[in-house]
């Protein structure tokens, strides 16, 4: 039997078309237990490689002949080593290339929807890791929003577009991955922006993203807006796209609310979440389309595997925006918040520009899930 | 300690490293001390977990000028 190497992207429309898929995941128990391939109809067995060197007989039972079967590792050499002895076994199965590694990687870009005057917003969705980038086109215009630290793939998709990036903005200092934003705007000419409260201890020279400040894309002028939104940073800044969609950054989630401390103020700043999202977001139209910069759990995505919900429909169903009682939000903010994200603490220093680590060792920093959100 | 055997896996990737040990350790007796040398950072929670799962005991182990040192006791 062959043995067939999957791309990241393959494996990405397996998730987003909620196709059937059977994975193998050969990493070790507390690894699988921290951080897997998520998907809909997907089944999962663990069992560790190094339990299977003497063969894999004793586990072809609970390997499915009926349906795509999927051997995942962290880099990909046990993947292959697994998925070989399976295939002399004489059954059918893949490996993931690049391993979970290139899964962390991966971004596929979905069309959220078109602005006036033939603009069009897209969102790239990086599902191993759950963060969430943004492009707005226009007129042979873009700005980007959050990017992650893939930058050739937003440069690609903007000469794919033919359109040049003008505007780079992060809506807040991220801690659960590495910012791509200042890079993009030194290789292609663009203004990158930082919202200056969040900014304050960075080392390299960034453009004020401030209250009100607006920008235009293209001649026809989409209109791009920021919004001061503290909460899950002091600087964290909104944005509201074409009057039509509302960039949450890691303040506002589709089943979940931004984590307070991730900049070790959870006390302080408990107080300006509770004001951002019961009472400045109550002032906006509910008919904007909510888009966050991260997503938790699957459920999240809709069919088309976009991360998007209207305003109105998330004050309705969101549980993080209706705990009436403040000592009871507050409480919640505060108390019992899950484990921070991976080297959270070193990655806020690479994107102050303080440390500059190597691709490998950011690879690294980046491993496991973002946690973000307080549910 | 008495060190019965040294592997080298400097170098080498996932999985090379437990294969090449395993090997090793089934060449030994009981109470042998095999000591492995590696490089890949992914090594050192697969070394424990492997250790546990087949009853060996990892007696120690250290990190010297990027080189990952394990002393393994076989069960």
């Amino acid at each position: 039997m062959t043995v067939t190497a999957w791309t990241a992207a393959q494996v990405a429309r397996k998730v987003i078309d909620n196709k059937e898929f059977f994975i193998l995941d050969v990493r070790n128990a507390d690894a699988f237990e921290e951080w897997k391939i998520d998907g809909h109809n997907f089944d999962y067995v663990n069992i560790p490689y190094f339990e299977l060197l003497d063969g894999v007989e004793e586990i072809l039972p609970q390997i499915p002949t009926d349906k795509d079967v999927l051997v995942v590792c962290a880099k990909e050499g046990s993947s292959i080593m697994v998925a070989d002895m399976l295939s002399e076994a004489g059954r059918e199965v893949g490996y993931l290339a690049g391993g979970m590694k290139s899964w962390s990687m991966y971004l596929e870009p979905i069309k959220v929807g078109d602005l006036a005057n033939g603009g069009e917003l897209y969102q790239f969705v990086r599902l191993g890791k759950g963060c969430l980038s943004y492009m707005a086109i226009s007129e042979g215009e873009a700005a980007i929003i959050d990017a992650v630290r893939f930058t050739e793939v937003f440069t690609k998709f903007a000469e794919d577009k033919d359109v040049q990036i003008k505007h780079v903005f992060d809506t807040h200092l991220h801690a659960d991955h590495i910012s791509g934003g200042r890079h993009i705007a030194e290789v292609t000419g663009a203004t990158y922006y930082l919202p200056p409260k969040d900014a304050e201890e960075v080392v390299f020279d960034y453009a004020p993203l401030e209250d009100g400040l607006t920008v235009n894309i293209g001649s026809s002028a989409i209109e791009v807006g920021a919004l001061y939104s503290p909460g899950h940073t002091i600087g964290s800044t909104s944005f509201v796209i074409d009057g039509k969609y509302l960039l949450t950054g890691d303040i506002l989630f589709i089943d979940s609310i931004g984590r307070p401390d991730l900049a070790g103020l959870a006390e302080d700043w408990v107080g300006d979440l509770r004001e951002t999202l019961y009472a400045r977001y109550r002032t906006l139209a509910e008919d904007l389309i909510v888009l966050p910069a991260h997503f938790m759990i699957m459920d999240e995505l809709n069919a088309d595997g976009t991360v998007a919900k209207r305003l109105g429909d998330l004050f309705a169903e969101n549980h993080g925006l209706n705990v009436e009682d403040e000592e009871a939000f507050r409480s919640m903010v505060t108390d019992n918040l899950p484990p921070q994200p991976n080297a959270y603490q070193e990655i806020r220093h690479v994107n102050m520009g303080k440390i500059t680590p190597d691709n490998d060792e950011q690879t690294e920093m980046e491993i496991g899930p973002n946690r973000c959100a307080v549910r | 300690m008495n060190i019965t055997q040294t592997l080298d896996a400097k170098g080498l990737a996932c999985p090379m490293p437990i294969v090449k040990t395993k090997k090793a350790m089934d060449t030994l007796s009981t109470g042998d001390v095999l000591e492995v040398l590696a490089t890949d950072k992914g090594a050192l929670n697969d070394f424990k977990a492997w250790a546990t799962a087949g009853g060996h005991t990892i007696v120690d182990q250290k990190e010297e000028a990027g080189v990952l040192y394990f002393y393994i006791q076989k069960a």
